[in-house]
């Protein structure tokens, strides 16, 4: 209720700003609307007995007063919505329900309640009508005060161009202040002019010409019609100079959507190869650092997207916020679970990789069990946030979801993190001191156990990190780890064990590799393309990319 | 001359004498509880036990191949599952071919899947399969070239220890990619399945059941000697000089990647054969077979049961798959937290099996008893 | 010594590396290495830590290749070109400082593994042990010793024990040149002794190197001394005139 009320008081607000910058209603004062108001009622009223011819110019009154309600009364009219009601007149949006009609008053939004068919009656239209409304409602749209809802309007029409637009568009071209927007307008009147049958040849191949220079792949779709081929060879365009301009401006076109089609897979690659260094980052740690073949990494991932989705349970009224709590969260689960396995398991089996191996691979079968009995086998449903999702639209050949965005930079803000620990901290150089040089560490008065534990918890937690970005990308189920560990281990052995710049640049290249080559051969082959590349890579060097190379480096 | 031969091998080999003694008697037996002893009596032995039975001597042989080569030579393989599984393809191709036009549609030419997704001809890579000399010969080659040409590269390059491991896990997961494939024209999802006879003789009758039985103990026997007798000879302690220290080896003289090509393409075709036992037995073979977590198991067959012993690991094999049957039918949700428990606890507390902890029981009792009758 | 022509020197010589160098990432582990050993020579080399000892026994038995340089073995056969097992063959055995031996095998099965004779798969397999071999083994126990051990599993070894085995693992392959690395670190006194007295015993049949940083072993082994600093040879000649050398009791001293 108290929602409700604010969002009425916030469009009223928004209101009067827009009556305070319109030129038309530039002095507007309380007065004067209580007027409009009226004066809008007064057309409302003549609507049920109108004649079309009448309601014709009715509702360009009613666009001109551009009142609260103007544009959802012409909508409602489109679309047969919008009632009156035959004992008093009074003009409604009208719901179909079961037996009736939901009604809700015009103006005042009172509801009515249902009410039987045969007492409301529809305010008819006809085609000539809907014309007319559909140009009113672009016009209202394309001089909205939003730019969003001009910008969206403007791609509606380039999508579904009509000539109706024609005079709305010219209208909205000489008043529109922003640049961007009006080279969009032009667009769109081109896209207008090139369908409407009365353009004459100049304007139109002026149109297919500028639609060349435009960077939206509706322009393909709107110029295509014009070099198709019917059956018996001929083109369905007769005028051959309008062909050619055609196919000249959908050269242009190809050749650009080529190049953004370049510019999206970059940016696919970069997403998955940053979802690669997330999984494996954790993994370089462990295995490239203390040299356990953690089998369980995959579960540290899964612990971490579970943590996700018990957070959304506490908090369901903040999932926006959810996410966030869900990071540290998950860095103290996944962690902690990875301290309990250095203690009690690992501990016993350092320097014996292959025992690790197969010891955390017993513990991951456990971890797998374990969700299922308490979760359920089933996948669960971890919710995307409002900031997730969506996607930036950077032009109309180009848009980057939000999701794979924050990825990519979640994940570079994690290596960097991480980077910073090992160089800068205390603890990164009890870190790499233990690990390259364990007696002479402890004679120093290293606690080498527990920066071992530790050191472990790290490269856990920084999975359970991990394991929060894969939860908005993929099902979160038992198995989800199993997914990423094979990946993870390739990265780390093919970025060389030990380099953390190797890990980053092994996980963006296997990333960019993959999916340069899906569309070529398709996702399966493509995975199946580069496990064949890296096994022959290893031959070549079993050391990885960056291979740290010297007399110290022994088995 | 063979009863020579075998004797020598297994000289002053109680374990094996012993072992080898067990696995006749119960091939022999087997089959016999389950033909000629009624079924009403409490001793009979119902088809589906032979069929189980089998199975796990397939594992076994399996089990057998990864010993050898990780027990005595030190290469943790994470590929026998694919080799396993290659084997098994090649069988069930056989047994496809066998089906001729019983199939749902009726296609003489092609099978049921190959009819479903509207192909019109057998791709080239099923030529000759309907031969059972040829499949049988497919089901060596295949794993034996796969691992012949891996293991060239991968042993030459010197990719040892945990890398090797990495790298033949990768295989198995792309082979597995692979499979999955319906244009790869192995039955994608579903694999191969729907078999109706071998050689002529009826699948699912119980002769046939007991001479698959007999065949697969009996090869896993003939397999035994030929590692043991791997083993046993120089060649044996080559690998374990290999396996204990390789740049010792290599400055003996010794050229390592040979002899790790040499048996891990051995290990390989075992594995094969394994597959090949295993499909017409249990009727199925699908790209499940090549998941990476099964390549591990083995593993762990062969850590429980006591790795660089040969009969440790047919032990192994046949306990963990017995505990599997029984904790999936009487506590499944159970069942992968005591396989993992098996993994961890076999790691940490029994670096040599259970083989390591009768050996240890067994010292015990030996020095136990004279100081109890003192 | 440095009147003698290069090409005469080679062909005198087991061992001939000429202008050896390595280096490790811009790091110089070996620099300009020149070095010649005459059969049955026993020639001890010194050098402080980091002075490239190890890297030149690796690259004299093809676990490593040199950047530049030549490395000859009985003056024509260029070992550069030639992998581990080929170098050992050609008669070159190698002692690593950590004494390595098969712990899970015998003290004779590890003697009998390193016999000569062809070292293919299935030569090995049909291999049977003939009587001339186990003489061989046989003669080796008398050098070595360890002959009532022979049963006994390698590892069970004590560290001196397998010291004396792994020499007894080269002697058996009976190798013209014997690279030894550091085998005095570890040992007692006694066994020091013995092993001092082991070496020279075998000097004369075979050429010996020995890299150690034990100065009183090498005053028992009573033999020409190349001090190694940097990659390249810094001085030789006897103990004493190595020891009274200015550069070397600088680069040892420290300054």
């Amino acid at each position: 209720m108290l929602l409700r009320r604010s969002f009425w008081v916030l469009i009223l607000a928004l209101l009067s700003c827009s009556m305070l910058t319109l030129p038309v209603q530039a002095q507007s004062l309380p007065d004067e609307q209580h007027q409009m108001t009226d004066d809008f009622a007064a057309v409302l009223h003549k609507l049920p007995k109108a004649k079309f011819s009448e309601k014709s110019s009715l509702i360009e009154q009613i666009a001109d007063q551009k009142h609260a309600k103007s544009e959802a009364v012409l909508e409602a009219m489109l679309e047969a919505r919008l009632f009156y009601r035959k004992s008093d007149k009074i003009i409604v949006f009208a719901d179909k329900v079961d037996a009736g009609y939901h009604i809700v008053d015009v103006l005042s939004d009172e509801d009515y309640g249902e009410i039987g068919k045969r007492k409301v009656k529809k305010v008819s239209v006809n085609n000539s009508l809907r014309r007319e409304l559909k140009s009113l409602i672009a016009r209202f749209q394309l001089e909205s005060e939003d730019i969003e809802k001009r910008t969206q309007a403007i791609q509606n029409i380039i999508k579904s161009p009509d000539p109706v637009f024609a005079a709305s568009v010219a209208r909205a071209i000489d008043v529109e202040q922003d640049s961007a927007v009006r080279q969009q307008l032009l667009t769109a009147q081109a896209a207008v002019r090139l369908v409407s049958d009365d353009t004459d040849k100049e304007s139109k191949i002026a149109a297919i010409v500028l639609l060349g220079e435009v960077t939206d792949k509706n322009a393909i779709a709107l110029l295509a019609p014009l070099v198709e081929q019917k059956e018996d060879g001929t083109y369905v365009e007769t005028d051959e100079d309008i062909r050619v301009a055609a196919q000249v401006s959908l050269k242009k076109l190809h050749e650009r959507e080529g190049m953004y089609s370049i510019v999206e897979n970059l940016f696919f690659g970069v997403s998955l190869g940053s979802v690669l260094l997330l999984a494996a980052v954790g993994l370089a740690i462990t295995f490239g650092v203390m040299g356990v073949i953690n089998m369980a990494h995959g579960e540290m991932i899964m612990l971490g997207a579970y943590t996700t989705y018990v957070v959304q349970l506490v908090m369901p009224n903040h999932i926006g916020a959810s996410l966030i709590v869900a990071i540290p969260a998950a860095f103290l689960v996944s962690g902690t679970m990875g301290v309990i396995i250095e203690r009690t398991v690992i501990r016993h089996l350092y320097g014996r990789p292959l025992e690790t191996l197969l010891a955390t691979f017993g513990l991951s079968l456990v971890l797998q069990q374990l969700v299922r009995t308490i979760f359920s086998p089933l996948n669960r449903s971890v919710i995307t946030p409002e900031w997730m999702s969506g996607s930036w639209h950077v032009n109309g050949m180009l848009s980057l979801t939000y999701n794979r965005l924050y990825i990519i930079i979640f994940s570079l803000l994690v290596l960097g993190g991480l980077v910073l620990l090992m160089r800068r901290t205390f603890f990164g150089l009890q870190m790499r001191a233990v690990t390259q040089n364990r007696p002479m560490a402890s004679s120093m008065g290293i606690r080498t156990g527990w920066v071992d534990a530790l050191t472990f918890g790290l490269g856990s937690g920084i999975a359970g990190i991990a394991g929060v970005a894969l939860s908005q990308l993929t099902n979160v189920g038992p198995n989800l780890g199993q997914a990423y560990i094979i990946d993870s281990f390739l990265v780390v052995v093919f970025g060389g064990v030990g380099n953390l710049f190797g890990t980053f640049f092994a996980a963006m290249s296997l990333g960019i590799a993959n999916k340069f080559f899906e569309p070529l051969v398709g996702a399966v082959l493509a995975k199946i393309l580069i496990l064949v590349f890296i096994i022959l890579f290893i031959q070549r060097r079993p050391r990885g990319l960056f291979a740290i190379k010297g007399r110290f480096v022994e088995d | 001359m063979k009863n020579g031969l075998i004797n020598t091998l297994l000289k002053d080999d109680k374990a094996s004498q012993r072992f080898i003694l067990i696995l006749m008697a119960v091939s022999i037996l087997v089959p016999i509880l389950n033909l000629l002893v009624p079924e009403s009596w409490p001793i009979h032995v119902s088809t589906y036990t032979v069929t189980l039975l089998g199975k796990y001597l397939c594992f076994a042989l399996l089990a057998l191949a990864v010993d050898l080569i990780w027990g005595y030579c030190g290469i943790l393989s994470l590929g026998h599952g694919a080799f396993f599984a290659l084997g098994g393809y090649a069988m069930g191709m056989y047994l496809m071919r066998q089906i001729g036009d019983r199939g749902v549609y009726g296609n003489p030419e092609l099978p049921d899947f190959m009819v479903f997704l509207n192909w019109q001809e057998l791709p080239w890579y099923w030529y000759g399969f309907d031969n059972f000399g040829f499949a049988m010969l497919m089901v060596l080659l295949v794993p034996g070239l796969l691992a012949f040409v891996f293991g060239w590269f991968a042993f030459r390059s010197r990719v040892t220890g945990v890398y090797l491991s990495i790298i033949t896990q990768a295989m198995t997961y792309a082979l597995m990619l692979a499979f999955f494939r319906n244009e790869m024209g192995f039955g994608g999802n579903n694999g191969l399945t729907d078999f109706k006879d071998i050689l002529g003789f009826d699948l699912q009758s119980d002769y046939t059941r007991c001479t698959l039985f007999f065949l697969t103990a009996l090869s896993l026997a003939l397999a035994y000697l030929a590692c043991i007798g791997i083993v046993k000879s120089k060649l044996g302690r080559v690998l374990v000089a290999i396996r204990d220290a390789e740049s010792r080896t290599r400055f003996m003289g010794y050229r390592v990647e040979h002899y790790k090509l040499f048996v891990f393409v051995f290990s390989a075709v075992l594995a094969g054969i394994a597959g090949a036992f295993y499909v017409p037995q249990v009727g199925i073979i699908n790209p499940g077979e090549f998941t990476p977590i099964n390549s591990i198991e083995i593993i762990i067959w062969v850590a429980i049961g006591g790795r660089g012993t040969l009969y440790g690991a047919v032990i192994g094999a046949i306990l963990v798959n017995y505990g599997k049957t029984w904790f999936t039918g009487a506590f499944p949700e159970l069942w992968l937290f005591m396989l993992g428990g098996l993994f961890v606890v076999a790691t940490i507390y029994l670096p040599q099996g259970i083989k390591g902890l009768f050996d240890k029981w067994q010292s015990r009792q030996n020095t136990a008893t004279p100081t109890a009758g003192a | 010594m440095q009147e003698h022509s290069v090409e005469s020197l080679a062909e005198k010589s087991i061992l001939y590396m000429s202008g050896v160098s390595k280096s490790f990432d811009g790091f110089k582990a070996i620099n300009n290495l020149s070095l010649f050993i005459k059969p049955g020579e026993l020639r001890a080399i010194i050098g402080p830590n980091g002075a490239g000892k190890t890297t030149m026994m690796d690259l004299i038995t093809g676990k490593l290749t040199p950047d530049t340089g030549e490395i000859y073995f009985r003056h024509d056969i260029d070992l550069t070109k030639h992998d581990e097992a080929d170098i050992a063959n050609l008669g070159i055995g190698r002692k690593f400082q950590k004494p390595t031996v098969i712990e899970s095998l015998t003290v004779f099965e590890n003697l009998e593994l390193a016999l000569q004779g062809k070292r293919g798969v299935f030569e090995s397999l049909l291999f049977k042990l003939d009587t001339e071999g186990k003489q061989r083994i046989e003669e080796v126990f008398d050098i070595i010793g360890l002959g009532a051990k022979s049963a006994h599993a390698a590892g069970s070894l004590a560290h001196g024990e397998k010291q004396r085995l792994e020499i007894g693992v080269l002697l058996v392959q009976n190798p013209d040149l014997l690279l030894v690395d550091e085998p005095a670190a570890g040992m007692t006194d006694e066994e020091t002794e013995q092993l001092s007295n082991l070496l020279k015993r075998i000097q004369g049949d075979h050429s010996v190197v020995v890299v150690e940083h034990d100065m009183e072993f090498i005053r028992s082994l009573d033999t020409e001394v190349t001090v190694l600093h940097e990659g390249s040879v810094l001085a030789g000649g006897t103990l004493e005139q190595v020891q009274q050398n200015e550069r070397v009791v600088e680069v040892y001293l420290g300054r």
